[in-house]
Protein backbone atom coordinates (compact mmCIF):
# COMPACT_ATOMS: atom_id res chain seq x y z
CA UNK A 1 0.00 0.00 0.00
CA UNK A 2 2.64 2.83 0.98
CA UNK A 3 4.46 1.43 -1.80
CA UNK A 4 1.67 2.53 -4.12
CA UNK A 5 1.61 6.07 -2.88
CA UNK A 6 5.41 6.01 -2.89
CA UNK A 7 5.39 5.35 -6.64
CA UNK A 8 5.53 8.65 -8.38
CA UNK A 9 4.47 7.71 -11.96
CA UNK A 10 1.19 7.26 -9.39
CA UNK A 11 1.31 11.40 -8.40
CA UNK A 12 1.28 12.59 -12.22
CA UNK A 13 -0.12 13.05 -15.27
CA UNK A 14 -3.80 13.23 -15.85
CA UNK A 15 -4.67 9.48 -14.54
CA UNK A 16 -2.39 10.56 -10.76
CA UNK A 17 -3.78 11.28 -7.58
CA UNK A 18 -3.86 15.09 -7.84
CA UNK A 19 -5.36 15.03 -11.49
CA UNK A 20 -8.39 12.82 -9.99
CA UNK A 21 -8.48 14.71 -6.74
CA UNK A 22 -8.63 17.61 -8.51
CA UNK A 23 -11.78 15.69 -10.56
CA UNK A 24 -13.70 14.46 -7.76
CA UNK A 25 -13.48 17.75 -6.14
CA UNK A 26 -14.87 19.80 -8.95
CA UNK A 27 -18.13 17.17 -9.42
CA UNK A 28 -18.47 17.85 -5.28
CA UNK A 29 -18.15 21.61 -5.17
CA UNK A 30 -20.39 21.65 -8.13
CA UNK A 31 -22.90 19.53 -6.86
CA UNK A 32 -22.62 20.70 -3.45
CA UNK A 33 -23.10 24.44 -5.06
CA UNK A 34 -26.11 23.32 -7.08
CA UNK A 35 -27.80 21.79 -4.27
CA UNK A 36 -27.38 24.69 -1.73
CA UNK A 37 -28.69 27.25 -4.43
CA UNK A 38 -31.66 24.72 -4.49
CA UNK A 39 -32.24 24.03 -0.78
CA UNK A 40 -30.78 27.49 1.27
CA UNK A 41 -33.43 29.79 -0.09
CA UNK A 42 -36.50 26.61 -0.05
CA UNK A 43 -35.79 25.91 3.47
CA UNK A 44 -35.90 29.28 4.47
CA UNK A 45 -39.37 30.09 3.01
CA UNK A 46 -40.46 26.44 4.36
CA UNK A 47 -39.33 27.46 7.85
CA UNK A 48 -39.95 31.06 7.66
CA UNK A 49 -43.98 30.57 6.19
CA UNK A 50 -44.65 27.32 8.23
CA UNK A 51 -46.12 25.59 4.70
CA UNK A 52 -44.34 22.59 3.12
CA UNK A 53 -42.94 20.94 6.17
CA UNK A 54 -44.48 17.85 6.01
CA UNK A 55 -44.67 17.44 2.22
CA UNK A 56 -40.33 18.02 2.76
CA UNK A 57 -39.67 15.48 5.44
CA UNK A 58 -41.54 13.26 2.93
CA UNK A 59 -40.54 13.53 -0.15
CA UNK A 60 -36.46 13.36 1.59
CA UNK A 61 -37.64 9.96 2.83
CA UNK A 62 -38.62 8.85 -0.20
CA UNK A 63 -35.69 9.78 -2.10
CA UNK A 64 -33.15 7.88 0.40
CA UNK A 65 -35.24 4.26 -1.04
CA UNK A 66 -34.14 5.59 -4.38
CA UNK A 67 -30.87 4.00 -5.44
CA UNK A 68 -27.67 6.32 -6.78
CA UNK A 69 -26.47 3.78 -8.77
CA UNK A 70 -29.91 2.93 -10.53
CA UNK A 71 -31.13 6.25 -11.25
CA UNK A 72 -27.66 7.20 -12.34
CA UNK A 73 -27.96 4.88 -15.12
CA UNK A 74 -30.95 5.41 -15.80
CA UNK A 75 -30.63 9.46 -16.80
CA UNK A 76 -27.49 8.61 -18.48
CA UNK A 77 -28.88 6.02 -20.77
CA UNK A 78 -32.28 8.57 -21.40
CA UNK A 79 -30.11 11.71 -22.07
CA UNK A 80 -27.09 9.59 -24.35
CA UNK A 81 -29.21 10.18 -27.48
CA UNK A 82 -29.77 13.94 -27.03
CA UNK A 83 -26.79 15.23 -25.29
CA UNK A 84 -23.00 15.10 -27.15
CA UNK A 85 -19.48 15.63 -25.69
CA UNK A 86 -18.55 15.45 -21.80
CA UNK A 87 -21.95 16.62 -20.70
CA UNK A 88 -23.40 13.21 -21.60
CA UNK A 89 -21.46 11.91 -18.41
CA UNK A 90 -21.65 14.92 -16.05
CA UNK A 91 -25.37 15.72 -16.37
CA UNK A 92 -26.41 12.43 -14.99
CA UNK A 93 -23.97 12.67 -12.74
CA UNK A 94 -24.20 16.39 -10.85
CA UNK A 95 -28.35 15.68 -11.49
CA UNK A 96 -27.99 12.49 -8.89
CA UNK A 97 -25.49 14.16 -6.46
CA UNK A 98 -27.57 17.23 -5.42
CA UNK A 99 -30.91 14.92 -5.65
CA UNK A 100 -28.35 13.24 -2.52
CA UNK A 101 -27.35 17.05 -1.50
CA UNK A 102 -30.49 18.43 -1.12
CA UNK A 103 -32.74 16.92 1.59
CA UNK A 104 -30.48 17.08 4.02
CA UNK A 105 -30.08 20.85 3.28
CA UNK A 106 -33.75 21.45 3.18
CA UNK A 107 -33.85 19.54 5.90
CA UNK A 108 -31.49 21.69 8.22
CA UNK A 109 -32.52 24.63 7.32
CA UNK A 110 -36.32 24.85 7.54
CA UNK A 111 -35.85 22.52 11.14
CA UNK A 112 -33.57 25.87 12.13
CA UNK A 113 -35.10 28.49 11.38
CA UNK A 114 -38.22 26.97 12.92
CA UNK A 115 -36.60 26.11 15.84
CA UNK A 116 -34.75 29.69 16.04
CA UNK A 117 -35.65 30.46 19.91
CA UNK A 118 -38.92 32.01 20.25
CA UNK A 119 -37.19 34.14 22.98
CA UNK A 120 -34.96 36.21 20.52
CA UNK A 121 -37.14 36.26 17.91
CA UNK A 122 -39.75 37.60 20.36
CA UNK A 123 -36.84 40.10 21.85
CA UNK A 124 -35.66 41.32 18.06
CA UNK A 125 -39.73 41.93 16.93
CA UNK A 126 -40.22 44.02 20.21
CA UNK A 127 -37.40 45.82 19.33
CA UNK A 128 -38.59 47.25 16.29
CA UNK A 129 -37.28 44.44 13.80
CA UNK A 130 -38.97 43.60 10.87
CA UNK A 131 -39.43 40.20 9.97
CA UNK A 132 -37.08 40.21 6.79
CA UNK A 133 -34.20 41.68 9.77
CA UNK A 134 -35.39 39.19 12.36
CA UNK A 135 -34.65 36.24 9.65
CA UNK A 136 -31.60 37.66 8.57
CA UNK A 137 -30.14 38.42 11.75
CA UNK A 138 -31.99 36.04 14.55
CA UNK A 139 -33.61 33.57 13.12
CA UNK A 140 -30.49 32.76 10.50
CA UNK A 141 -27.74 32.83 12.61
CA UNK A 142 -29.74 30.73 15.30
CA UNK A 143 -30.14 28.09 12.48
CA UNK A 144 -26.77 27.72 11.94
CA UNK A 145 -25.76 24.60 13.78
CA UNK A 146 -28.68 22.77 12.41
CA UNK A 147 -28.04 24.31 9.20
CA UNK A 148 -24.19 23.19 8.70
CA UNK A 149 -24.72 20.13 9.76
CA UNK A 150 -27.51 19.13 7.10
CA UNK A 151 -24.58 20.90 4.66
CA UNK A 152 -22.44 18.17 6.08
CA UNK A 153 -23.88 15.21 5.59
CA UNK A 154 -24.86 16.99 2.15
CA UNK A 155 -21.12 17.16 1.18
CA UNK A 156 -20.39 13.68 3.18
CA UNK A 157 -22.66 11.75 0.83
CA UNK A 158 -21.93 13.88 -2.19
CA UNK A 159 -18.45 13.12 -1.68
CA UNK A 160 -18.63 9.50 -1.47
CA UNK A 161 -21.04 9.10 -4.04
CA UNK A 162 -19.13 10.90 -6.49
CA UNK A 163 -16.59 8.05 -6.64
CA UNK A 164 -19.70 6.51 -8.86
CA UNK A 165 -19.59 9.13 -11.82
CA UNK A 166 -16.41 6.89 -12.91
CA UNK A 167 -18.87 3.86 -13.62
CA UNK A 168 -20.46 6.21 -16.27
CA UNK A 169 -17.40 7.18 -17.80
CA UNK A 170 -16.29 10.19 -15.96
CA UNK A 171 -12.62 11.20 -14.04
CA UNK A 172 -12.63 11.12 -10.33
CA UNK A 173 -11.23 8.94 -7.20
CA UNK A 174 -13.61 5.86 -8.79
CA UNK A 175 -11.48 5.85 -11.04
CA UNK A 176 -8.80 4.09 -9.24
CA UNK A 177 -11.80 1.69 -7.62
CA UNK A 178 -13.04 0.79 -10.79
CA UNK A 179 -10.18 0.21 -12.88
CA UNK A 180 -8.45 -1.68 -9.77
CA UNK A 181 -11.39 -3.94 -10.17
CA UNK A 182 -11.35 -4.43 -13.66
CA UNK A 183 -7.22 -5.02 -13.62
CA UNK A 184 -7.76 -6.93 -10.66
CA UNK A 185 -5.53 -4.58 -9.16
CA UNK A 186 -6.50 -4.86 -5.41
CA UNK A 187 -3.38 -2.61 -4.24
CA UNK A 188 -4.97 0.56 -6.46
CA UNK A 189 -8.81 -0.11 -5.62
CA UNK A 190 -7.30 0.22 -1.75
CA UNK A 191 -5.34 3.18 -2.38
CA UNK A 192 -8.50 4.72 -4.66
CA UNK A 193 -10.93 3.88 -1.42
CA UNK A 194 -8.53 5.36 1.22
CA UNK A 195 -8.55 8.60 -0.57
CA UNK A 196 -12.08 8.64 -0.97
CA UNK A 197 -11.88 8.65 2.74
CA UNK A 198 -9.29 11.19 3.54
CA UNK A 199 -11.17 13.46 1.40
CA UNK A 200 -14.36 12.97 3.52
CA UNK A 201 -12.40 13.56 6.95
CA UNK A 202 -10.72 16.52 5.67
CA UNK A 203 -14.01 17.82 4.32
CA UNK A 204 -15.27 17.05 8.00
CA UNK A 205 -12.61 18.50 9.85
CA UNK A 206 -13.24 21.49 7.53
CA UNK A 207 -16.63 21.93 8.90
CA UNK A 208 -15.85 21.38 12.33
CA UNK A 209 -13.91 24.66 11.91
CA UNK A 210 -15.85 26.46 9.79
CA UNK A 211 -18.82 25.66 12.87
CA UNK A 212 -16.48 26.86 15.54
CA UNK A 213 -15.59 30.13 13.60
CA UNK A 214 -19.23 30.83 12.77
CA UNK A 215 -21.62 29.70 15.02
CA UNK A 216 -22.81 32.22 18.10
CA UNK A 217 -20.55 31.05 21.40
CA UNK A 218 -24.02 32.00 23.35
CA UNK A 219 -25.56 29.44 20.85
CA UNK A 220 -22.73 26.67 21.55
CA UNK A 221 -23.28 26.61 24.78
CA UNK A 222 -26.73 26.68 24.79
CA UNK A 223 -27.29 23.84 22.44
CA UNK A 224 -24.70 21.69 24.02
CA UNK A 225 -26.34 21.59 27.41
CA UNK A 226 -29.74 21.12 25.21
CA UNK A 227 -28.87 17.66 23.64
CA UNK A 228 -26.87 16.83 27.04
CA UNK A 229 -30.46 16.55 29.09
CA UNK A 230 -33.15 16.42 26.43
CA UNK A 231 -32.18 15.26 23.07
CA UNK A 232 -34.53 15.97 20.52
CA UNK A 233 -35.65 12.98 17.81
CA UNK A 234 -36.88 16.02 15.59
CA UNK A 235 -33.18 17.07 14.25
CA UNK A 236 -32.37 15.29 11.46
CA UNK A 237 -30.15 11.49 11.74
CA UNK A 238 -27.60 12.40 9.10
CA UNK A 239 -27.84 10.10 6.53
CA UNK A 240 -24.85 7.38 5.86
CA UNK A 241 -22.05 7.55 2.93
CA UNK A 242 -23.42 6.06 0.24
CA UNK B 1 -42.40 1.06 -22.39
CA UNK B 2 -43.34 -2.47 -23.92
CA UNK B 3 -40.06 -3.40 -24.52
CA UNK B 4 -39.36 -2.80 -20.42
CA UNK B 5 -42.52 -5.16 -20.32
CA UNK B 6 -41.16 -7.33 -22.53
CA UNK B 7 -37.51 -8.00 -20.44
CA UNK B 8 -39.29 -8.07 -17.13
CA UNK B 9 -41.62 -10.96 -18.44
CA UNK B 10 -38.88 -12.68 -20.18
CA UNK B 11 -36.34 -12.30 -16.99
CA UNK B 12 -38.98 -12.24 -13.87
CA UNK B 13 -36.64 -15.96 -12.32
CA UNK B 14 -33.24 -13.45 -12.38
CA UNK B 15 -35.34 -10.25 -10.57
CA UNK B 16 -36.94 -12.40 -8.38
CA UNK B 17 -33.53 -14.22 -7.19
CA UNK B 18 -31.65 -10.89 -7.40
CA UNK B 19 -34.15 -9.81 -4.83
CA UNK B 20 -34.03 -12.48 -2.61
CA UNK B 21 -30.44 -11.46 -2.10
CA UNK B 22 -31.06 -8.24 -1.82
CA UNK B 23 -33.25 -9.10 0.73
CA UNK B 24 -31.09 -11.12 2.75
CA UNK B 25 -28.21 -8.34 2.42
CA UNK B 26 -30.24 -5.70 3.56
CA UNK B 27 -32.24 -7.19 6.48
CA UNK B 28 -29.28 -9.21 8.18
CA UNK B 29 -27.41 -6.00 8.57
CA UNK B 30 -30.39 -4.02 9.84
CA UNK B 31 -30.66 -6.63 12.74
CA UNK B 32 -27.42 -7.40 13.78
CA UNK B 33 -26.66 -3.49 13.76
CA UNK B 34 -29.84 -3.43 15.91
CA UNK B 35 -28.79 -6.19 18.07
CA UNK B 36 -25.55 -4.56 18.91
CA UNK B 37 -26.60 -1.08 18.86
CA UNK B 38 -28.68 -1.93 21.82
CA UNK B 39 -26.48 -2.70 24.71
CA UNK B 40 -24.04 0.11 22.95
CA UNK B 41 -26.38 2.62 23.23
CA UNK B 42 -27.54 1.95 26.79
CA UNK B 43 -24.13 2.11 27.83
CA UNK B 44 -23.36 5.51 26.31
CA UNK B 45 -26.87 6.22 28.18
CA UNK B 46 -25.96 5.14 31.51
CA UNK B 47 -22.32 6.99 31.78
CA UNK B 48 -22.18 10.51 30.65
CA UNK B 49 -18.58 10.12 30.06
CA UNK B 50 -19.21 6.84 27.62
CA UNK B 51 -21.56 8.58 25.72
CA UNK B 52 -19.14 11.49 23.76
CA UNK B 53 -16.27 8.37 22.50
CA UNK B 54 -18.91 6.12 22.17
CA UNK B 55 -21.28 8.28 19.94
CA UNK B 56 -18.23 10.23 18.57
CA UNK B 57 -16.59 7.06 17.17
CA UNK B 58 -19.74 5.50 15.80
CA UNK B 59 -20.28 9.01 13.71
CA UNK B 60 -16.51 8.69 12.27
CA UNK B 61 -17.34 4.85 10.84
CA UNK B 62 -20.17 7.38 9.17
CA UNK B 63 -17.44 9.27 7.65
CA UNK B 64 -15.98 6.16 5.34
CA UNK B 65 -17.83 5.82 2.49
CA UNK B 66 -19.41 2.86 1.32
CA UNK B 67 -17.65 1.32 -1.46
CA UNK B 68 -14.25 2.33 0.32
CA UNK B 69 -15.55 0.19 3.28
CA UNK B 70 -16.47 -2.54 1.06
CA UNK B 71 -13.08 -2.85 -0.35
CA UNK B 72 -11.04 -2.34 3.33
CA UNK B 73 -13.24 -4.81 5.15
CA UNK B 74 -11.58 -7.99 2.87
CA UNK B 75 -7.55 -7.67 4.13
CA UNK B 76 -8.83 -7.06 7.29
CA UNK B 77 -11.35 -9.65 8.14
CA UNK B 78 -9.74 -11.69 5.55
CA UNK B 79 -12.13 -12.32 3.00
CA UNK B 80 -12.11 -12.30 -0.69
CA UNK B 81 -13.64 -9.00 -2.54
CA UNK B 82 -16.46 -11.08 -3.62
CA UNK B 83 -17.67 -12.45 -0.41
CA UNK B 84 -21.40 -10.88 0.19
CA UNK B 85 -19.72 -11.10 4.09
CA UNK B 86 -17.83 -8.26 3.44
CA UNK B 87 -20.98 -6.27 2.14
CA UNK B 88 -22.73 -7.54 5.27
CA UNK B 89 -20.39 -6.49 7.69
CA UNK B 90 -19.81 -3.04 6.08
CA UNK B 91 -23.86 -2.42 6.57
CA UNK B 92 -23.66 -3.62 10.18
CA UNK B 93 -21.01 -1.17 11.02
CA UNK B 94 -23.42 1.41 9.55
CA UNK B 95 -26.44 0.34 11.03
CA UNK B 96 -24.44 0.60 14.77
CA UNK B 97 -23.24 3.67 13.85
CA UNK B 98 -26.49 5.47 13.27
CA UNK B 99 -28.34 3.58 15.81
CA UNK B 100 -26.02 3.66 18.58
CA UNK B 101 -27.23 7.55 19.10
CA UNK B 102 -30.91 6.95 18.62
CA UNK B 103 -30.63 4.22 21.18
CA UNK B 104 -29.13 6.56 23.78
CA UNK B 105 -30.94 9.54 22.64
CA UNK B 106 -33.92 7.86 22.78
CA UNK B 107 -33.09 6.25 26.54
CA UNK B 108 -32.64 9.83 27.36
CA UNK B 109 -36.08 10.68 26.32
CA UNK B 110 -37.95 8.61 28.61
CA UNK B 111 -39.94 11.41 30.94
CA UNK B 112 -37.97 11.08 34.28
CA UNK B 113 -41.12 11.25 36.43
CA UNK B 114 -42.19 7.31 34.44
CA UNK B 115 -38.79 6.15 35.54
CA UNK B 116 -39.29 7.50 39.28
CA UNK B 117 -42.74 6.15 39.45
CA UNK B 118 -41.17 2.70 38.60
CA UNK B 119 -38.73 2.78 41.06
CA UNK B 120 -41.09 4.24 43.74
CA UNK B 121 -43.00 1.08 42.55
CA UNK B 122 -40.05 -1.17 43.95
CA UNK B 123 -39.13 -1.98 39.91
CA UNK B 124 -35.28 -2.92 39.92
CA UNK B 125 -32.76 -1.54 37.54
CA UNK B 126 -32.93 -4.22 35.08
CA UNK B 127 -36.62 -3.96 35.53
CA UNK B 128 -36.79 -0.11 34.90
CA UNK B 129 -35.05 -1.20 31.75
CA UNK B 130 -36.73 -3.85 29.79
CA UNK B 131 -40.07 -3.33 31.27
CA UNK B 132 -40.15 0.60 31.12
CA UNK B 133 -37.16 2.63 29.57
CA UNK B 134 -36.64 0.57 26.23
CA UNK B 135 -41.00 0.43 25.67
CA UNK B 136 -41.20 3.98 26.38
CA UNK B 137 -37.41 4.65 23.93
CA UNK B 138 -39.10 2.42 20.80
CA UNK B 139 -40.92 5.01 19.12
CA UNK B 140 -37.26 6.65 18.90
CA UNK B 141 -35.50 3.68 18.33
CA UNK B 142 -38.31 2.76 15.25
CA UNK B 143 -37.70 6.26 13.85
CA UNK B 144 -33.76 5.58 13.57
CA UNK B 145 -34.46 1.64 12.32
CA UNK B 146 -36.43 3.11 9.77
CA UNK B 147 -33.64 5.69 8.32
CA UNK B 148 -31.08 2.64 8.73
CA UNK B 149 -33.23 -0.13 6.77
CA UNK B 150 -34.41 2.50 4.02
CA UNK B 151 -30.67 3.39 3.42
CA UNK B 152 -29.06 0.12 3.62
CA UNK B 153 -31.46 -0.75 0.74
CA UNK B 154 -30.28 1.56 -1.24
CA UNK B 155 -26.62 1.41 -0.26
CA UNK B 156 -26.29 -2.46 -0.91
CA UNK B 157 -26.91 -1.74 -4.61
CA UNK B 158 -23.12 -0.61 -4.73
CA UNK B 159 -22.31 -3.47 -4.26
CA UNK B 160 -22.80 -4.44 -7.72
CA UNK B 161 -19.81 -2.32 -8.71
CA UNK B 162 -17.55 -5.19 -6.95
CA UNK B 163 -19.49 -8.17 -8.59
CA UNK B 164 -21.85 -9.24 -5.82
CA UNK B 165 -25.16 -10.19 -7.57
CA UNK B 166 -28.12 -8.32 -6.03
CA UNK B 167 -30.97 -5.31 -7.06
CA UNK B 168 -27.38 -3.34 -7.90
CA UNK B 169 -26.71 -6.04 -10.23
CA UNK B 170 -29.96 -5.19 -12.74
CA UNK B 171 -27.85 -1.56 -13.08
CA UNK B 172 -24.45 -2.80 -14.15
CA UNK B 173 -26.38 -5.26 -16.43
CA UNK B 174 -28.86 -2.45 -18.15
CA UNK B 175 -25.43 0.13 -18.73
CA UNK B 176 -23.76 -2.97 -20.40
CA UNK B 177 -26.75 -3.81 -22.75
CA UNK B 178 -28.42 -0.42 -22.72
CA UNK B 179 -31.68 -1.49 -21.52
CA UNK B 180 -34.29 0.39 -19.45
CA UNK B 181 -35.56 -2.56 -18.67
CA UNK B 182 -33.38 -4.40 -15.59
CA UNK B 183 -32.93 -0.58 -14.63
CA UNK B 184 -36.10 0.39 -14.18
CA UNK B 185 -37.16 -3.42 -13.05
CA UNK B 186 -34.06 -3.03 -10.23
CA UNK B 187 -35.02 0.95 -9.22
CA UNK B 188 -38.77 0.29 -9.04
CA UNK B 189 -37.80 -3.53 -6.90
CA UNK B 190 -35.64 -0.93 -4.60
CA UNK B 191 -37.93 1.04 -4.07
CA UNK B 192 -40.78 -1.31 -3.38
CA UNK B 193 -38.62 -3.50 -0.72
CA UNK B 194 -37.65 0.10 0.79
CA UNK B 195 -41.42 0.90 1.33
CA UNK B 196 -42.25 -2.52 2.24
CA UNK B 197 -39.50 -2.60 5.37
CA UNK B 198 -40.31 1.05 6.08
CA UNK B 199 -43.77 0.60 6.43
CA UNK B 200 -43.31 -3.19 8.56
CA UNK B 201 -41.38 -0.93 10.78
CA UNK B 202 -43.94 1.36 11.25
CA UNK B 203 -46.33 -1.24 11.80
CA UNK B 204 -44.02 -3.25 14.47
CA UNK B 205 -43.40 0.25 16.09
CA UNK B 206 -47.16 0.80 16.43
CA UNK B 207 -48.08 -3.16 17.85
CA UNK B 208 -45.61 -2.65 20.45
CA UNK B 209 -46.83 0.86 21.79
CA UNK B 210 -50.62 0.40 22.68
CA UNK B 211 -50.41 3.08 24.37
CA UNK B 212 -49.40 5.86 22.04
CA UNK B 213 -51.68 8.47 20.42
CA UNK B 214 -51.25 8.22 16.83
CA UNK B 215 -50.40 11.63 16.48
CA UNK B 216 -46.62 11.55 17.50
CA UNK B 217 -44.90 9.44 15.25
CA UNK B 218 -42.21 11.30 13.27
Amino acid sequence: MTGWFADSAHWTGPDGVPAQVGHHLVYTLLALGISLAIAVPLGMFIGYTGRGGGLVVGSANALRALPTLGALVLLFLLISSSVSGQAVYLIPTTAVLVLLGVPPILAGTYAGIQNADSGAVGAARAMGYTRAQILVRVQLPCALPLMLSGIRSATLQIVSTATVAAYVGLQGLGRFILDGRAEADFTKMTAGALLVAVLAIAFEVLFALVGRFTISPGLRRAETSATRSRPSPAIPVPAPGT
Amino acid sequence: MNKIVDWVGDNYGLVWSLTVSHIWLTLIPTVIGLLVALPLGWWAYRSRRSYTPIVGIAGLFYTVPSLALFIFLPPIIGTKILDPINIVLALTIYTVALLVRVVADGLASVPVDTVLAARAMGYRTWQILFLVELPVAVPVISAGLRVAVVSNVSIVTLAALLGISQLGSLFTQGLQLQLYGPLVSGVVMCVVLAVIFDVAIQVANRLATPWRERIVTS
